[in-house]
């Protein structure tokens, strides 16, 4: 399993209904199904995906992000999870708050355009970064709305959004001291585990 | 690809009462149907085909080696296709109420000894599909795989779902809805009006112009405007305007000709009472009007599938059924479909229609033979 897929499942507690936004080939939700008796549901653009999703019974439904949540009712799911999709949809603020209204709590997880490696491309090379993780060029890319770990946060202050617990990686997933020392530097990928401010 | 082959329609025949739901008695009924690959031993991958609005049994195959019309749903039955014959045991029926060979307005009403024409009962997409649990039980499937069909067809496959879910593993209800809408059912009523003001319906014969013009409104909205632009265009007949003809336009000769063939094989009162059935069809009715309610006690799992260009039953439509299906947490899958072949897209052989169907039928058929 793709090991920030495993990560994410560990936070889903079993029998959950679960609506896991940009779900790709369903992977999530069929070891979720598999393994935790959730009731899941992917939502997917990709045609391939789609089909994909189809051949391993995961429940996809076909629809873009971008166009909102407006067609769930509020909080009929427990956990909505978005795995690496934040930053190439539209409206991430309005998605999130979405997420929040549609499910009690969400799972997040994006990449850090603060990463040393971001930032060094940019102020030593003055181009724009390009990584393992980021490998699209700037005219080509889906991800429009990169932020920082720090970025984030604020935006979770903003929009009265409560960070329940924040996991920070390196590209292979994997955490160490330096990184929960210097995470919005040192970190790759984030885990969010939100939920509305009480 | 290959076909399924030659077919033959077989006739069952039902000598029992059937309760309709406008409170009148069938004293006994017939089906027409075809069936298209091997039941298994267990029964367990048996698939109801059900028509629409204008279709019969014939959905695969053809009827000898020189036949060059195959079934309506060729594109998606047959050996290798998305409903794959290899694996399925295809059964697919003629509505009661048809005009195919089915008890129907054609058809001879045993107490009078006269074709039943306008006075055959009205039956619903319920009665429809209590008919067709009748076929199962004479063919000895307990539990169909799946029930499918397209536009009207969905309607009696998720009707399935709701009446019959424990002898349905999976429906699949593809460029259809819940319920029709106001326009739609505007539409059936002119094409109900052109037959009924038709001189010759009146006179208890075949309303051959009512009929035709009827079949050209319906063919309008089955395609789409992108459609019928890219099929035919503005393209002049005789290739100028000298000396105005009767039929210029391309598009005027070929809806002549789709209503002209329809009008000498199509039923009038069959047209007037699939269409009532259609408009009447409306599952949530009893559940105060909520869908979720109705598709509560369902267990049945759930395909669902829509195009871009059709208007008709506009992909919106399915996506109501399909947020009703995630609020009362039911297995589902769905896919809207890019074509601009509007209503009539799921009839053709779209690519990712066809891989998108095939992969979950594919699926369903592990589960219901594992199962077994």
């Amino acid at each position: 399993m793709r090991p920030d897929l495993a990560i994410i499942a560990d936070l889903i507690n079993p029998g959950a209904r679960v609506l896991d936004l940009g779900c790709g080939d369903g992977e999530l939700l069929a070891h979720l199904q598999a393994n935790k008796q959730v009731t899941g549901y992917g939502l997917e653009i990709d045609a391939d995906n789609i089909a994909t999703c189809i051949t391993k019974g995961v429940n996809v439904v076909e629809q873009n992000l971008d166009l909102g949540l407006a067609n769930f009712a509020s909080a009929s799911f427990d956990m909505v999870v978005m795995t690496e999709t934040l930053q190439s949809v539209r409206y991430p603020d309005t998605l999130l708050l979405d997420m929040l209204r549609v499910g009690q709590e969400c799972i997040v997880t994006f990449p850090n355009f603060g990463n040393w490696r971001c930032r060094t491309q940019l102020a030593t090379h003055g181009i724009m970064p390009v990584s393992g993780h980021l490998p699209y060029n700037w005219f080509d890319t889906p991800n429009i709305r990169l932020c920082t770990f720090k970025d984030f946060e604020q935006l979770c202050r903003d929009k009265n959004m409560r960070i329940v617990e924040r996991f920070v990686t390196d590209r292979d997933y994997r955490n160490g001291p330096l990184i929960n020392r210097f995470p919005n530097f040192f970190g790759t990928i984030a885990f969010y585990h939100l939920s509305r401010s009480r | 690809m290959t076909s399924v082959g030659v077919v033959t329609p077989q006739t069952f025949v039902h000598a029992d009462a059937l309760m309709l739901q406008c409170g009148e008695r069938l004293d006994g009924f017939e089906l027409v149907y075809e069936t298209y690959g091997q039941l298994n031993s267990a029964a367990s991958n048996a698939v109801l085909v059900c028509h629409a609005l204008s279709g019969n049994h014939h959905a695969a195959g053809v009827y000898n080696e020189e036949d060059a019309r195959p079934g309506w749903w060729d594109a998606c039955i047959g050996p290798g296709k998305a409903v794959d014959t290899d694996k399925f045991f295809v059964v697919s029926v003629n509505n009661l109420g048809g005009c195919h060979g089915s008890s129907g307005p054609p058809s001879i009403n045993p107490a009078t000894n006269q074709a039943w024409g306008p006075s055959f009962p009205t039956v619903t997409v319920q009665d429809w599909v209590a008919s067709q649990l009748l076929l199962a039980d004479y063919l000895g499937i307990h539990r169909f795989a799946a029930v499918i069909g397209g536009s009207l067809g969905g309607m009696q496959a998720l009707q399935w779902a709701i009446d019959h879910s424990h002898r349905v593993h999976s429906v699949a209800v593809i460029a259809s809805a819940a319920r029709l809408s106001a326009q739609n059912i505007a539409f059936n009523e002119i094409a109900r009006q052109a037959i009924t003001n038709d001189p010759a319906y009146a006179a208890g014969n075949n309303p051959e112009h009512g009929l035709a013009l009827a079949r050209m409104l319906g063919h309008v909205t089955y395609l789409s405007a992108d459609g019928m632009k890219t099929k035919f265009g503005r393209e002049l007949k005789s290739g100028d305007l000298t000396g105005l003809q009767d039929v210029e336009f391309q598009v005027e000769s070929y809806l002549r000709h789709q209503g002209q063939r329809f009008s000498q094989t199509f039923d009038a009162n069959t047209y007037l009472l699939m269409t009532y059935a259609l408009d009447y069809f409306d599952p949530a009715k009893d559940y105060n009007d909520s869908l979720v309610d109705a598709l509560a006690a369902t267990t049945s799992k759930f395909f669902v599938a829509s195009f871009s260009s059709d208007w008709r039953f506009a992909p919106s439509r399915s996506q109501e059924l399909v947020d009703a299906l995630v609020q009362a947490g039911k297995p589902v899958a769905c896919a809207h479909i890019e074509s601009e072949h509007g209503h009539d897209s799921f009839l053709l052989p779209i690519e990712r229609y066809l891989r998108t169907f095939g992969a979950y039928m594919n699926h369903l058929h592990t589960e219901v033979t594992n199962a077994s």
